[in-house]
């Protein structure tokens, strides 16, 4: 499989009065044209490896990695000024809530024509036309007036879409999804997936899909990796998931309530300081 | 008797064109120490009547029976010693500047005991918090631990009937276990009624024992668990529901 992203033991530190604050630590893998889910609780570092990648950690936030190469170039050894031009062009990033990443004061119509122009030199009237195609493409209605709407006339699925678009429209090679769903409805969540994957799918893109749902995960992408205080503790694929050995991912698919097992008491996750102490797996392929 | 009887209920926002109808002639009963579990989508009207039981929502027509009291416009003080609510967001119900000591402490005077000390003592344990966390303050405590606390709080006044607004959907998987264990402990040792609001229908098929299934502010469905289990949901809403979470 070619190889879109290829990390090699990245860390991200937070310097702090307590001393430094690890939240990844040494944390390796590839990822080709394939969507690779990580899955994690609060705190174990899954969306700060997302943010790492596109260089979003700001001061006094440290990355640190061997490499962190996209087809070749090292995103490492770039200036910000060079990042810039990765950013959105060719690694893309929908974040959880809709309602904070869109402009409360500018049309939706204006947002994705910026996002659009950013990237490319062309007419307004041009953008236009893209940015109603796209939005035609994540199956939403009635695009003319959503482009002339403000964000907060739509609902959270429907912001998640708009989101969606605007970040296909440059057609990146990479699309990292940040807990894309978790602020949606069961129902709306499903439609939201299927767009996202329709969209992955022909366009042969490489998706990062980062979540703490476990089942979605396990239903929605190729590779799972598995994070634990700012490490990998485990790699699967994702429809064999139900076989995963380590104790944390036995532990966290235990004490989910199921429908079909009825029990009494939940199983309660103990935790074990060793998992944070064994070195990270890799991911690399 | 039952512990709770909603009887044509209907709640709305706003006045002449901008009413909104959030809850439309909802009836249903809770008995003593029964669980009941309200399910449904945003919007769906779910969380609006709970906040209508416990008087959150002014307008609203209909018939609530609390314990064989019918609730009017004013409450009387017993009607709080009844009927608790624990909230979705651990991270907004509790003041920020008030340490766990003071939030249990207040409840308390609030509702005329006067053995403060040693029951806050005795909460702290019912909800498997333990003496270390009496003087710590929200932002030194995770969520989990928030979420007893906001449950201790509940449980300060002895109520008869909790109302749980999505008590584990901003929790890890994880601490979610372990606060739905704690919960059925609870209802077992102090003889709770539960309602219970969520959007997830596996954590209800856990905790409850009948569920309403809602949607556009309506009632459709009304179910045993083991209707739910065997996949037997008859509105077809009820089953897209069951289909979108297995």
């Amino acid at each position: 499989m070619e190889t879109l992203l290829d990390v090699e033991d990245l860390w991200v530190k937070f310097p702090s009065r307590q001393g430094v604050f690890d939240a990844v630590r040494g944390v390796s893998f590839t990822l080709g044209r394939e969507r690779l889910g990580i899955v994690g609780e609060s705190g174990s570092g899954k969306s700060m490896t997302g943010r790492a990648i596109l260089r979003l950690i700001r001061s006094p936030g440290i990355v640190e990695a061997t490499q962190i190469s996209l087809g070749g170039d090292d995103l490492m050894k770039k200036t910000e000024k060079e990042m810039r031009a990765v950013r959105g062009k060719r690694i893309s990033m929908v974040m959880q809530d809709p309602k904070f990443s869109l402009n409360p004061v500018m049309t939706i119509g204006a947002q994705i024509i910026e996002a659009y122009r950013q990237h490319n030199k062309v007419s307004h009237a041009d953008a236009y036309a893209k940015a109603l195609e796209m939005l035609e493409a994540v199956s939403i209605r009635d695009a003319e007036r959503v482009m002339r709407a403000y964000p907060h006339e739509m609902s959270g699925g429907m912001g998640q879409r708009i989101m969606i678009a605007m970040m296909l429209i440059p057609n990146p090679e990479i699309l990292i999804a940040d807990e894309p769903t978790s602020a949606l409805d069961v129902s709306v969540q499903r439609q939201v997936l299927d767009i996202m994957d329709k969209l992955v799918k022909d366009r042969g893109m490489g998706l990062i899909f980062i979540s703490h749902d476990l089942n979605l995960v396990a239903d929605f992408c190729d590779r799972v990796l598995i994070m634990y205080a700012g490490r990998i503790v485990e790699i699967c694929k994702a429809d064999k998931l139900n076989e995963a050995k380590h104790p944390y991912t036995r532990g966290l698919l235990n004490s989910l309530p199921r429908l079909d097992a009825p029990r009494d008491h939940l199983e309660v996750l103990k935790r074990d300081p060793a998992w944070s102490e064994a070195p990270s797996v890799s991911g690399r392929v | 008797m039952s512990m709770l009887e909603i009887e044509k209920l209907n709640v709305w926002f706003g006045h002449g064109r901008d009413r909104v109808d959030a809850v439309k002639d909802a009836s249903f009963t809770v008995a003593r120490g029964e669980s009941f579990g309200l399910v449904g989508e945003s919007g769906s009207g779910k969380s609006t009547i709970l906040r209508a039981i416990s008087g959150l929502a002014p307008l609203w027509s209909g018939r609530m029976v609390v314990d064989g009291l019918a609730l009017g416009k004013v409450r009387p003080k017993t009607f709080y010693k009844t009927v608790q609510m624990v909230f979705q967001d651990p991270y907004a119900s509790l003041h920020p500047r008030h340490s766990v000591d003071q939030v249990l402490g207040e409840t308390l005077q609030l509702h005329g005991f006067k053995d403060i000390d040693a029951r806050v003592v005795k909460l702290l344990d019912d909800v498997g918090l333990g003496q270390k966390f009496r003087f710590r303050y929200p932002h030194q405590l995770s969520g989990g631990q928030r979420q007893r606390v906001a449950i201790a709080r509940a449980l300060a006044p002895q109520p008869a009937l909790l109302l749980l607004d999505e008590p584990t959907s901003a929790l890890d998987v994880s601490v979610q276990a372990e606060i739905l264990n704690l919960l059925v402990d609870l209802r077992r040792e102090h003889a709770l009624t539960y309602v219970m609001v969520s959007h997830d229908l596996s954590v209800v098929g856990h905790m409850c024992e009948r569920l309403a299934v809602m949607k556009g502010g309506e009632i459709v469905e009304v179910m045993g668990v083991d209707t739910l289990r065997r996949m037997e949901a008859k509105h077809p809403y009820s089953q897209s529901l069951l289909a979108a979470s297995v």
